[in-house]
């Protein structure tokens, strides 16, 4: 989709979250590590939020989630998301163990059809040369 | 962690002594936002019997008191910003208490004004913080959104039916408590079990009227020692017990999506203000939705976390009912400029002093006043009794 008509809300990247946004370009998805405590965080940040630590580096996650929750929108709130009602939003369970927020794609947006704990895999979608957004939908 | 002694000293040490609203609220496009503070401000004070001169303190959230004290044309000793949504102000008249006990100043002007409804000249967000760049995109944007995926969590642990019957139970009740207030926005209109259920979808699980107003308003609380409080219009009610804090920003960040901040911050208020649950006459609950309520009640430790809509049921919150809840027909059905808070606290001192006219509940001794902040961020809760 051409730029110029894309009117939703685009992400501008941190210096910390460049890397994040530049993988999700090439189709990776990461998450930071500690390697003090050994925990997975989302979002990028330059500690670790579960102990302080600055000894971080980044992971390649496999993509593997589970549906910890959802919404159906059926009112826009941003007009650039008013041909698109209505939509799923998530959160989702990253098989590394940490939560992000997305949207789930290809199911109907019908209450009955989506289950908390549902499987789902990353599905990229590129809007532009530097940003791709992650999103998710039920693994095949 | 909080030191529960030396809070205990400090239970008592402030009275509020002037509660007021904005003259007109509901639609009011033809006032900014600052005419709506300063119409409150002027209102509670005159509540009080004091005049601006009186001001030595400024408290708001949303503008910094920079601009609201220029244009309000006073000159505060000790102010605080402290901006953390719908619970901004409750936590504002804790700061006020404190700023008095240790001597800072002595009439605390707390301010709210919000043309949610009408503004012509919305605050625009950082575009780089993490809540615009990682939520935002994905169209998780505002309130109901972040509010309607944490009740699906809800509903998932505890059970679908029953959710859903709670929230139309607190809809419905708070209607019937609007319809007692002429100030509220929907005084004139009465709202049915089954006209709840044909209800819209705005974010599913959330209905239109699961979901607060968005109207034009002010607010405004003085808060003083209790000293002079007895030289006040009314001799004042009397702060006893507070809590405040937060979890996370974003919803996705949030670390258990039924468990808010309020099971701290209720606690440690009621611990101060050496009260049990039973003990209170009225519970004041930010109802930015009807799940906020719902999981406030459990939070604060009403009940246990499940039994909220067992706790709710058979319309107890409605006027006549055993559980007397947001008398003043609360975010739902009354006001909801964008940051409530202010206005639980401004009902909660009504009804302690008898002056909440066909809405007054029977006995009013001890009411809870809880403001949410955020995406069920931040909380602030009050105890407040008379004086």
């Amino acid at each position: 989709m051409p730029s110029s008509e894309y009117s939703k809300p685009l992400p501008v990247p941190q210096p910390e979250s460049d890397y994040y946004w530049e993988q999700a370009r090439h189709g990776k998805l990461v998450v930071q590590n500690c390697v003090d405590c050994e925990g997975a965080q989302f979002y990028p940040r330059v500690l670790c939020a579960g102990c302080g630590s600055r000894n971080l580096e980044w992971l390649e996650a496999s993509g593997r989630a589970t549906l910890y929750t959802f919404a159906i929108v059926h009112q826009p709130p941003h007009p650039g998301f008013r041909d698109d009602l209505p939509y799923i939003t998530a959160i989702v369970e990253l098989e590394e163990g940490v939560r992000i927020p997305s949207q789930v794609i290809g199911i109907e947006p019908d209450p009955d059809l989506l289950h908390i704990g549902m499987q789902l895999e990353v599905a990229f979608e590129e809007i532009d040369e530097s940003i791709t957004l992650p999103k998710f939908r039920p693994a095949r | 962690m909080p030191n529960q002694s030396r809070l205990k000293n400090l239970s008592g040490g402030a009275s509020i002594v002037g509660v007021a609203e904005s003259d007109s609220l509901g639609k009011v496009p033809e006032k900014s936002p600052l005419a709506l503070h300063s119409e409150a401000a002027l209102n509670a004070l005159d509540d009080a019997g004091l005049q601006l001169s009186d001001v030595d303190a400024l408290f708001t959230a949303g503008w910094s008191t920079l601009d609201v004290a220029e244009y309000l044309g006073v000159h505060p000793h000790f102010t605080d910003s402290t901006s953390v949504g719908g619970s901004s102000f409750v936590i504002h008249v804790a700061h006020a208490m404190a700023a008095i006990a240790a001597g800072y100043c002595e009439v605390a002007l707390i301010t709210h004004g919000q043309s949610g409804r009408s503004d012509r000249a919305p605050i625009p967000r950082n575009p780089g913080a993490p809540m615009t760049q990682y939520e935002y995109p994905y169209g998780i944007i505002g309130p109901p959104v972040s509010y309607a995926m944490a009740c699906r969590r809800y509903m998932h642990d505890y059970g679908e039916e029953r959710t859903r019957q709670a929230m139309a139970e607190i809809a419905v009740s708070t209607r019937k408590w609007a319809n007692l207030n002429p100030k509220a926005y929907f005084h004139d209109r009465a709202l049915s079990f089954d006209e709840y259920h044909d209800s819209r979808w705005v974010a599913w699980p959330f209905h239109l009227v699961d979901c607060c107003l968005v109207t034009d308003a002010g607010a405004a609380i003085v808060v003083t020692t209790p000293e002079r409080a007895k030289d006040c219009r009314d001799g004042g009610v009397t702060v006893l017990g507070v809590g405040e804090g937060h979890d996370h920003s974003m919803i996705s960040q949030m670390p258990d999506l039924t468990r808010a901040f309020g099971r701290n911050t209720g606690p440690q208020a009621l611990e101060m203000a050496g009260v049990d649950h039973t003990d209170l006459d009225l519970a004041m609950i930010y109802d930015s939705f009807t799940y906020t309520v719902l999981v406030t009640l459990e939070n604060l430790g009403f009940c246990s976390p499940g039994e909220g809509p067992d706790f709710v049921a058979d319309q107890v919150t409605a006027p006549g009912g055993t559980f007397p809840l947001n008398t003043n027909g609360g975010g739902l059905s009354y006001t909801h400029p964008g940051m409530y808070g202010i206005f639980t606290v401004v009902e909660a001192v009504r009804q302690l002093r008898g002056e909440a006219d066909d809405r007054q509940i029977e006995k009013c001794d001890l009411a809870l006043a809880h403001g949410t902040g955020g995406l069920l961020s931040s909380t602030g809760t009050m105890v407040l009794g008379r004086s």
